[in-house]
């Protein structure tokens, strides 16, 4: 049974308000009980592995992006059984509401939320704000890790082909649009990697010929929630030049940012057709003969890739 | 490679870790990471003083300093700044802090490079982010070799 979706004026304005929930709604749902009878699975997705460890939302479980998500022999995500397992042993069926939060402005929490919908998993929202918001509002955390109930979840096979792109697919889509949402310096190629993060070794700097540069973080606000419509309009219809019903692939560098600005694009917008293109700039970027453009320019569409 | 090439101090961290099952070892990182002691004052008013180790996932600052009794076998201090929401990197910080802290250089730079795998933590953290403790022994022996004068 799909928990009731919050109702508030922010949210209203958006394509599919029932993706998001606030800080107070989730407090309030806890108080009612919803958490702990099991009628909402909250879900922390944190970046550093420990940090849930270190106090959560009461009833809390947590799942890690790399650890439970990521297959360790292949470079993709779990099967359907892995999956189903995961989902069962954090107490979540297939029918379960599921509100995923976490650091970082929901950078990871994004990518599980991803992660679930390559599964098809019907109603997952995601926290406004995250985390921080939370603790910035001085709400209860706790250490006392929850033992829910197992959940009843069945194998599904993962559906990627509609939110997921491969490399091969970003080639077949040059020329529509795409949304590369590092910071500039890496955009222009003068870094390979995040600024103070770890050097993930891309062999070339710079972007996907005729990509648009938003950064991830000028979708959020700085309390860390999404923007309004009308600044996200602003900023993606407006600047990125995207056009209602357009075909559109975000990427990063390994996915996660880019699947903050995937939330934004699909659910806060309602573009039907949008992949987060997870081989990002590590794959790109060192992939042999893919064209790349270099500087601030978005480039042109190189003619007759690859033949 | 054993404990036994190991300063007395790492050795006995090591030894405690591969005693202990996997999430007991995750248990044991979070405690390192909250005994990890704060900067004294005069660095904490220097950020400038400490340097950033960019291979860490979340932003980690280090300094050391080798006490003033001359020559290269003066205890060498190790400092170490990262912030509470990175409690992985705070961890690896005060592994190394407890490990490490008031020995002599060619103590430390007898650690072996590759002694962050020895906490058996690689399949639970995950080798990315054992990669930033990789790399924050590769820059303390840098820093020490390169205070000392003693090659490594």
């Amino acid at each position: 049974m799909p928990y009731p979706v919050e109702q508030n004026e922010k949210f209203a304005a958006y394509a599919h308000p029932e993706r998001l929930v606030s800080t107070g709604w989730l407090a309030a749902a806890i108080e009612s009980g919803a958490v702990a009878n099991g009628e909402l699975v909250v879900v922390e997705s944190d970046e550093d592995v420990l940090l849930y460890e270190t106090g959560h939302i009461p009833g809390a479980v947590k799942i890690d992006w790399h650890t439970d998500l990521n297959d360790d022999v292949t470079r993709d995500y779990v099967d359907g059984a892995a999956f189903a397992e995961l989902a069962a042993s954090k107490g979540i069926s297939r029918d379960s509401t599921v509100v995923i939060y976490g650091d970082k402005s929901n950078w990871w929490a994004a990518y599980a939320l991803w992660v679930f919908t390559l599964f098809g998993h019907q109603d997952v929202r995601l926290l406004d704000g995250g985390r921080d918001k939370w603790i910035a509002e001085g709400r209860e955390l706790t250490r006392e890790k929850p033992a829910p109930a197992r959940g009843d979840y069945p194998v599904v096979e993962r559906n990627d082909a509609p939110i997921r792109a491969f490399k091969e697919d970003v080639l077949a889509h040059l020329g529509k649009p795409l949304i590369d949402v590092r910071s500039p310096e890496e955009y222009t190629g003068q870094r390979t990697h995040m600024p103070a993060y770890p050097e993930e070794g891309a062999l070339r700097g710079g972007h996907i010929p005729t990509a648009a540069s938003i950064p991830w973080a000028r979708a959020a606000a700085e309390d860390g929630t999404y923007r309004s419509r009308a600044e996200l309009e602003a900023l993606y219809l407006g600047e990125a030049g995207l056009a209602e019903g357009d075909d559109v692939v975000a990427y990063c560098r390994i996915g996660e940012r880019s699947s903050h600005t995937w939330f934004a694009l699909k659910y806060l917008l309602g573009f039907d057709s949008v992949r987060n293109y997870d081989g990002s700039w590590t794959e790109w970027g060192n992939a042999v003969r893919v064209p790349i453009a270099k500087g601030a320019e978005r480039g042109s569409v190189p003619v007759a890739v690859g033949s | 490679m054993t404990t036994q090439a190991l300063p007395s101090a790492l050795a006995a961290i090591v030894d405690d870790f591969q005693a202990m099952s996997e999430p007991e070892r995750l248990q044991l990182l979070l405690e390192f990471s909250e005994g990890l002691p704060e900067l004294p004052d005069r660095l904490k008013d220097h950020p400038e003083l400490l340097e950033q180790v960019v291979e860490c996932q979340s932003p980690l600052f280090l300094t050391i300093e080798t006490e003033n009794d001359g020559g290269p076998a003066g205890a060498v201090r190790l400092f170490f700044k990262a912030p509470a929401e990175a409690p992985t990197t705070r961890g690896f910080a005060g592994v190394l802090h407890e490990g490490l802290d008031g020995l002599s250089a060619e103590e430390i730079l007898s650690v072996p490079d590759d002694m962050p795998e020895l906490l058996g933590l690689t399949r639970a953290i995950t080798p990315l982010r054992m990669r930033g403790m990789t790399a924050m022994l590769g820059r303390i022996k840098r820093k020490v070799a390169a205070a000392s004068g003693v090659r490594s």
